[in-house]
């Protein structure tokens, strides 16, 4: 006689309490609801009971199959659960550790700070246009109303090519561009930044530099007027400084008339006074101006029917403010612990 | 310039706070740069360092010696008793080396007890508290001030002597005190390069009027010849009008007290009365003045009315100045002679023989005006700055040549006792021309985009003394007054009126006119996107210095002799003249570059000085003088026949060190080699989408003669990349580790640039992979076995991978094996293996019939 279904029962569960181990909890299985497993046995002895007794036996024998079959089922939940929390116990990291991090290449800020120019003037219509480095001094200077010893040359201190009789020299600025970009789409509007390395007979500085960048604009219409460049350039001061005042006053380059400059009010200060700003509250960006009719003329444009207005600024000033960067000899340095910061 | 507003109140009333003004002036264009208060009370600015000092007007007076007693306990010391017009005189004890023993009646500044002054003992500016103290046994509680404890220069010799007429018991700072604005003239502001031109300024921007000395009179002309002297030009371009006036009798003497101050405020030092004053009349109406000994004029002409010609110097002409110096000068210098030869350059300086001395009685005082252009070329050349010439240099309105001279005749008078001869020698042949402008309200709106009327443009232009007359409807006939000659256009009354109407109050707008054809910048873009696919590789950009020299260039090349064979001097060193530069700052960077790379690399050493691993790029232009016919974009007519050069655009590349940083786990840190730099060239040409792309060995001389390659586009170099050669690697003190370079031309390789590249579709059947490992011969390149497998392969050959490269046992040497894993894949049906295994097979025979290849077993 094998033991009732009852006795069974309470055998396997017992059993299947203290099970952790999952090769023991198959075993289990195969022991109690396996195909040749004991519950199965318990139906088999179905032929040897009698016919009235079946009925109630089947069902008992069916209660027991069911309920070990859910008891499996629990435990086996909660056998990969403990198995799963055991797991991650015994896995932590100290964090801290430094990660992996992966050989990342960057760009040198002036070129950082020039994209974000060409996007902020891009999306006003300016469109980058780059032009020769060594220039004529007719493109650098005289076509720009500065004539051979004009009082204004005293503000570039000029390389000049050898050889060539001073009429070739290192653009002091990128202004000669506009005569290019004038003679080129004439008689289209215009609205172009020409930005590029500049260069002044300097002696190199935590201010000054030989080489530099410039970015200069320029729009020319037929209807272009002082406030449209109080309007440009105060737009643009908001996209690269931020919500800040500005100021204009009048300044004076022989290609521009009336000139102005742009202050914004000082990023580190907020206008209260400090080094930065030379206690000044203000922070010099930017020069510009209603193109000179000298100028639109010598670009082919006619100054009684068109006007403009140019704009010149110095990228690598621009992210030293940004960055309260305070010698400017970094950049051409390439000193990777200065690069690596950006 | 240095502009004292005790001295612009001579000319202007200020009506408001002088920070006010100073923004005022800025923002109208004469920038002040800085304010500097003596003795007034600073406004406070918040942060500021400022520790300027307020003259206490109860405490520090006007005194005056009463007496000079010896100090009974040291000879050095004295006591001293000053009245200052209240009460009993005070007394205390000095040591000021310029009082003696029985000195009274002197003017001097007092101090009494509690005043704040600068500790004239102690270096620098510290502010200490006047208290009751005993010196050496003598009660003191006042004292005598010298300038450094005034905060007016840092003299601490001795006290001040303050002249006769000092009214005792004022406040000092009423007699003394003063604000100094330093105001930086741009070169369109030559009419303010003076205090009565910052005045004509100060009026306009404060609607008041400018004081003028009563006989001032800018109309006057006088005769070429008097009975003192006669005045010859010969080329009126050079000097369109020269004048002179003479006063006789001088006494050579120091100038008094007040002038002193204000030359000491503007900047220039006193010397004795006669120069003094043509220095005062130049900072005060701006036109410089030269004074001669009239007596030694005459001593040349032998005793006879002194000619004085104005013309163009003979070359190779020699004066010596008086500052000693001999000098020599070419037909572009302007000199004022007398019959025996130069006596001055034209504007810039005088010749030591007819110099002003201690001696000369009889001034002949000369005022001209001088071609500013010949007179800033003769400045440079002689390198002789000066205040007067740089008034000269921006230019003077030949209409005020001779009021300010007058004035300087008048305080000669006045001051040196002379008397003025009256009449005035006046040669003027070339009389300045009076521009008018017409100028409409549409032009005012069109360039401006204000729409002021009419009156308000009239009132503006009339404050700073244009004349302004109708001229038909809304049009205006405007005529600047005769001080100004740099008014000739349309522009330049625009610039008045916005300056004056004021910047801040045009309103901001936004363009409204027609945009352009927005077609972006294509080269720039790939350039740009170039950057982006290198930054993902990992390299640095930077930017190095576009000079250089050509030796340091030349240092690329491991020896010389390399340069002579049938290539010449290879990509990317050149064999054109360098674009050199006339004026350089330093013979290192004395030429323009022809390769990024020689710069590149002090940038790569400096790095590894102190970092283990550099892998940087720079994208830039190289300046190559042209050779006949070779034209560039953007090049124009008017750049005909000047060497321009052309500047094409580079791409170079520097890698060395480990391959990645040592960290606290594993890391690869093997030393770069080659294939490092080649992976990062492969990226970028596959991030450029650039098709037809091949590497071919090569040699070059400066690099590693068996790790050397050229990239090439459809069949042409575009550049080379490779191992630097050990020798010149050596140069550069780099570290002992491959350094691996390459240089492209980057107008060729984005000209490859493919920005609509087709994408292959995904094949949704079975992948067949099978690994076969051949074995050739050592001189077989991997490149020919790939491309043989590829092209035997055809179509179903999906991928080529090589997965090991091995020499050495079994292998018999000049042997090597190369692994492959191949891919077999169909787009439109599955691939049985027998497919597979065909083309497998194929491959093999095509590889040993071809490049003598045998299938490695196992
Ligand atoms: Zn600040």
């Amino acid at each position: 006689m094998n033991e009732n279904g009852q006795a069974l029962q309470a055998r396997a569960l017992a059993q299947l309490d203290s099970i952790w181990d999952p090769a023991k909890l198959e075993e289990w299985r195969v022991e109690f609801i396996g195909r040749k497993g004991a519950v199965n046995a318990l139906f088999e002895q179905i032929n040897s009971i009698s016919k009235e007794e079946r009925g109630a036996f089947g069902k008992q024998a069916n209660e027991v199959k069911q309920a070990l079959e859910t008891a499996f089922t629990a435990r086996q939940g909660a056998v990969k659960q403990r198995a799963l929390s055991e797991a991650l116990e015994a896995e932590p990291l100290d964090v801290t550790l430094p990660g992996r991090r992966p050989q990342r290449g960057r760009l040198h800020p002036t070129t950082q700070t020039l994209r974000e120019m060409y996007k902020i003037f891009g999306e006003m219509g300016f469109q980058v246009y780059r032009t020769r480095q060594v220039e004529t001094d007719l493109m650098n200077f005289q076509l720009l109303n500065i004539p051979p010893y004009h009082p204004a040359r005293d503000n570039w201190s000029t390389f000049y090519v050898a050889d060539t009789d001073e009429r070739v020299v290192l653009r002091t600025h990128t202004s000669p561009g506009q005569v290019r970009v004038m003679r080129e789409m004439y008689p289209g509007p215009i609205r172009a930044i020409l930005p590029g390395l500049c260069y002044r007979y300097e002696q190199i500085s935590s201010r000054y530099e030989i080489q530099f960048n410039q970015l200069e604009g320029l729009a020319v219409g037929h209807n272009i007027t002082f406030g449209d460049l109080k309007g440009t350039l105060t737009e643009f001061a908001r996209r690269m400084f931020g919500e800040r005042p500005v100021r204009f006053f009048a300044d004076h380059f022989p290609f521009t008339e009336p000139s102005a400059q742009m202050d914004v009010k000082c990023i580190i200060c907020e206008g209260a006074g400090c080094a930065l700003c030379k206690y000044t509250g203000w922070l010099e960006i930017l020069g510009g101006g209603m193109v000179h009719p000298v100028v639109l003329r010598n670009g082919g444009y006619d100054p009684d029917e068109w006007s403009g207005f140019a704009f010149g600024m110095g990228p690598e000033r621009i992210t030293m403010l940004k960055h309260g960067i305070t010698d400017i000899r970094y950049f051409w340095g390439n000193d990777l612990r200065f690069l690596e910061q950006f | 310039m240095k502009v004292p507003v005790s001295w612009l109140q001579d000319f202007v009333d200020i009506t408001i706070p002088i920070d006010q003004l100073a923004d005022k002036l800025t923002f109208a264009g004469l920038e002040v740069e800085e304010i500097e208060y003596i003795g007034v009370p600073a406004p406070t600015k918040q942060g500021s360092k400022d520790n300027s000092l307020a003259w206490d007007r109860e405490k520090i007076l006007v005194g005056e010696l009463v007496e000079t007693l010896p100090h009974p306990n040291a000879d050095r010391l004295r006591i001293v008793r000053v009245a200052y017009g209240r009460g009993e005189p005070v007394r205390m004890v000095t040591g000021a080396p310029n009082i003696n023993l029985g000195d009274s009646g002197q003017k001097v500044v007092l101090a009494l007890e509690g005043s704040r002054l600068y500790d004239g003992h102690k270096d620098g500016r510290e502010i200490m508290t006047l208290k009751k103290s005993k010196i050496r046994g003598v009660e003191s509680s006042s004292m005598v001030c010298s300038e450094k404890e005034l905060g007016i220069s840092d003299e601490h010799e001795g006290i001040i002597i303050l002249p006769d007429d000092a009214p005792v018991g004022t406040p000092f700072v009423d007699y003394m005190g003063d604000v100094v604005l330093d105001v930086k003239i741009n070169p369109n502001f030559a009419r303010a390069q003076s205090i009565l031109g910052v005045a004509r300024e100060v009026a306009a921007l404060t609607g008041q009027t400018v004081r003028l000395p009563d006989d001032w009179d800018t109309a006057q002309v006088g005769a070429p010849e008097t009975d003192f002297v006669k005045i010859a030009i010969t080329d009126p371009q050079l000097c369109p009008r020269f004048s002179a006036l003479l006063v006789r009798n001088v006494e050579i003497k120091p100038s008094p007290f007040k002038l002193q101050q204000r030359l000491l405020r503007a900047g220039m030092r006193p010397i004795n009365n006669v120069v003094d004053i043509t220095n005062y009349v130049m900072i005060g109406y701006g036109k410089p003045l030269h004074a001669f000994d009239y007596d030694s004029l005459v001593a040349r002409a032998d005793g006879k009315k002194p000619t004085i010609t104005i013309r163009a110097a003979h070359a190779g002409e020699k004066m010596q100045t008086l500052d000693g110096q001999m000098r020599v000068f070419t037909p572009h210098d302007i000199l004022v002679t007398d019959s025996r030869g130069p006596v001055g350059i034209g504007g810039i300086m005088g010749g030591s023989e007819t110099e002003v001395s201690d001696a000369t009685r009889n001034v002949l005082v000369e005022t001209a005006i001088f071609d500013f252009i010949s007179i800033r070329r003769t400045t440079g050349e002689q390198k002789l700055p000066s205040e007067a010439a740089t008034r000269f240099g921006r230019g003077i309105p030949p209409s005020q040549n001779v009021a300010p001279a007058q004035v300087a005749a008048a305080l000669m008078r006045d001051l040196a006792g002379g008397g003025v001869a009256p009449a005035l020698a006046d040669n003027y042949p070339l009389p300045q021309i009076e521009s008018a402008v017409h100028l409409t309200l549409r032009d005012v709106k069109r360039i401006l985009g204000i729409e002021p009327a009419i009156a308000e443009i009239t009132d503006i232009l009339r404050r700073l003394d244009f004349k302004v007359e109708t001229a038909g409807e809304n049009a205006l006939r405007v005529t600047p007054p005769d001080y100004r000659t740099d008014v000739d256009g349309t522009d330049d009354v625009l610039e008045e009126i916005a300056r004056i109407y004021g910047y801040e109050k045009i309103p901001s707008t936004l363009i409204a006119d027609a945009l352009p054809p927005l077609d972006g910048n294509a080269a720039l873009e790939q350039e740009e996107t170039a950057r982006d696919v290198l930054g993902d590789s990992g390299m640095q950009e930077i930017v190095t210095y576009s000079f250089t020299h050509p030796a340091h260039e030349t240092t690329l090349v491991a020896s010389p002799d390399m340069l002579t064979g049938s290539n010449g001097v290879p990509f990317p060193l050149s064999s054109r003249p360098y674009v050199a530069i006339a004026n350089p700052i330093s013979p290192e960077r004395s030429v323009l570059r022809q390769t990024l790379l020689a710069n590149m690399l002090d940038i790569a050493a400096s790095n590894l000085r102190f970092a283990d691993r550099v892998a940087l790029y720079e994208i830039g232009v190289v300046f190559l003088t042209r050779r006949p016919g070779e034209n560039e974009r953007g090049d124009l007519p008017e750049d005909d026949g000047l060497p321009l050069p052309l500047e094409p655009r580079r791409l170079a590349l520097v890698l060395s060190g480990p391959r990645s940083d040592k960290t606290w786990q594993p890391a690869d840190t093997t030393p770069m080699d080659f294939f490092d730099l080649k992976g990062v060239v492969q990226d970028l040409v596959a991030g450029l989408h650039i098709a037809d792309s091949s590497f071919a060995p090569t040699t070059h001389p400066m690099l590693h003669p068996g790790r050397a390659a050229e990239l090439r586009i459809g069949g042409a170099s575009v550049g080379v990349l490779g191992e630097m050669h050990p020798l010149v690697r050596e140069r550069w003190e780099l570290p002992n580790q491959a350094v691996l370079v390459a240089e492209f031309d980057l107008d060729a390789l984005l000209a490859h640039m493919q920005e609509r590249f087709i994408v292959k579709p995904i094949s949704r059947y079975p992948v067949i992979v099978q690994d076969i490992a051949l074995i050739v011969d050592e001189n077989v390149e991997a490149e020919r076995v790939r491309a043989l497998i590829r092209q035997t392969g055809g179509a179903l050959l999906n991928s080529v991978e090589l997965f090991d490269v091995y020499r050495g046992a079994p292998l018999p040497s000049a042997r090597k094996s190369l692994a492959y894993t191949l891919k077999f894949q169909s787009p439109d049906h599955v691939l049985s293996d027998a497919d597979a295994a065909k083309l497998r097979e194929k491959i093999v025979r095509r590889l040993e019939r071809e490049v003598g290849a045998e299938l490695r077993s196992g």
